[in-house]
């Protein structure tokens, strides 16, 4: 593999996004899935773009960038590599939970690091036996001193091996509280999860907490009924990270089915001449419009702080990434065998792909979820 | 009173819960229908439609039982917005 040594310009739009993702990600993340990790060296050019956390403010460094902004970048990583998306969504969450809930002290401990990727962040929400069900969770914090005593086992924490910070959702007796644990707090122990279906170079890992003593500035966030609102706002921003990513897969298979289409002969023509392969084209065109559409949709309704936004991401993540997930089954038959072989890069779209319609709530918790509020809202 | 914070935080409830009979002095947690997910869209709300920022000392259930605690909330966040 060759790694790149050209300093990347900073990444403000969708266009230096996509320029950054075709020039730092595209050649190389085949290699990055097939080795399970993505490099220091591509998460050192993902800093020196600016690209962890430019959403927060520029007195805190980063760069105040609009969320509608955010979903334009995240889909073009999520073009590239999905593994590196998933990177920064669970990055994205922690840094956005701190700047939402944390208090001054908080915020000025964590921000600078975060923005500048210095800290890494990972999301520790699911457990061996709770996934989707978040009520099931069984890690505990109790009061101890002035702080806090952690102790149970989070399971599929992405990023999880290379994070330097946990935010951590466990049980503060009937609520659930967001807890900063770092990395090498004593009683934290970190067993990484290889060989996993798809974004297999996201470095998952099982991570134990021990005994963890935690000082009264670990908790982010309000305690009592409203904690569970921490929660919800993280996953809203992790889901329309999701969805986003989700987006850039249907991208991707596009311009591979497309591209390969046009020089594979069958019969004397080009494959992309072949009806069958063209509706499979359209189709994919016009998912990938109307997925972009509703992501798009729901960014600006974040943008204009809108309680709306978050059914919005629910609706935009659902279709996102069942359209991922059907776009590339059909980028790989598109392939034929080819596109069973590491010679190409649908098959890693195609497992990568089924791990959206999982993530960050399944898609049968998002059905649910949407038909619930379409049933009260029209129901009088 | 249409377009006090009470009323307009009553609008809000209803729109989401068309089918719930409620009035400004109803504790809505004890009808059973706010989950984590609603509280953070009253949040938002609340935020959005008075332009105001709730600070993590003031997300204690008892200011969001009602729409008049909510509308209290609100004028002391906002000591320029009425209170009805």
């Amino acid at each position: 593999m060759t790694l790149t040594v050209t300093a990347p310009a900073a990444v403000t739009d969708r266009r230096s996004a996509r320029a950054f993702v075709d020039t730092h990600v595209v050649p190389y993340a085949d290699d990055y899935d097939r080795n399970g990790r993505v490099p220091e060296d591509l998460l050192r050019q993902v800093a020196a773009a600016g690209l962890w956390a430019p959403f927060l403010p520029v007195e805190s460094g980063g760069a105040g960038m609009d969320l509608v902004t955010l979903g334009e970048v995240h889909e073009e990583v999520g073009r590239g590599c999905s593994s590196l998306r998933s990177l920064l969504t669970v990055h994205t969450m922690v840094a956005w939970t701190v700047q939402r809930w944390g208090t001054p002290g908080q915020r000025e401990r964590w921000e600078p690091a975060l923005a500048a990727g210095e800290a890494l962040g990972a999301f520790c929400l699911s457990e061996p036996g709770a996934g989707s069900d978040t009520a099931a969770i069984t890690t505990t914090a109790v009061e101890h001193g002035d702080g806090w005593l952690l102790n149970g086992v989070k399971k599929w924490t992405t990023g999880g091996q290379r994070a330097d910070l946990f935010l951590v959702f466990a049980r503060t007796g009937a609520s659930i509280g967001a807890f900063l644990v770092p990395r090498y707090a004593p009683g934290v122990q970190v067993r990484p999860i290889d060989d996993m279906l798809g974004t297999r170079a996201s470095m998952l890992a099982e991570i134990s907490f021990q005994d963890v003593a935690l000082g009264p500035d670990a908790l982010l966030g309000p305690s009592g009924f409203t904690a569970g609102m921490v929660l919800t706002g993280t996953l809203d921003l992790g889901r329309y990270s999701v969805a986003a990513g989700s987006v850039g897969i249907v991208q991707a298979c596009l311009e591979a089915s497309a591209a390969y289409a046009a020089h594979r002969r069958v019969g004397g023509r080009p494959l992309a001449e072949q009806p069958l392969i063209q509706a499979k084209l359209s189709d994919m065109v016009t998912d990938a419009r109307a997925a972009r559409l509703l992501l798009a949709e729901a960014g600006r309704l974040k943008d204009a702080g809108e309680s709306s936004t978050i059914m919005a991401t629910w609706i935009a993540k659902y279709f996102a990434s069942t359209a991922a997930a059907r776009h590339a089954a059909e980028a790989v038959q598109i392939h034929g065998a080819n596109g069973c072989s590491p010679d190409y890069p649908v098959a890693r779209l195609y497992r990568d792909a089924k791990v959206m319609e999982i993530i960050e709530g399944s898609n049968e918790i998002q059905r649910i979820t949407i038909a619930g509020q379409a049933e009260r809202e029209t129901t009088r | 009173m249409s377009n006090t914070p009470t009323q307009q935080i009553l609008d809000f409830v209803r729109g989401r819960y068309p089918q719930a009979e409620i009035d400004e002095t109803q504790d809505i947690f004890a009808l059973g229908f706010v989950n984590s997910l609603f509280a953070m869209e009253l949040v938002m709300f609340v935020e959005k439609t008075f332009g105001v920022t709730i600070p993590n000392e003031e997300l204690r259930i008892d200011n969001f039982r009602t729409a008049s605690t909510m509308a209290a909330l609100v004028g002391r966040l906002s000591p320029t917005l009425a209170v009805a």
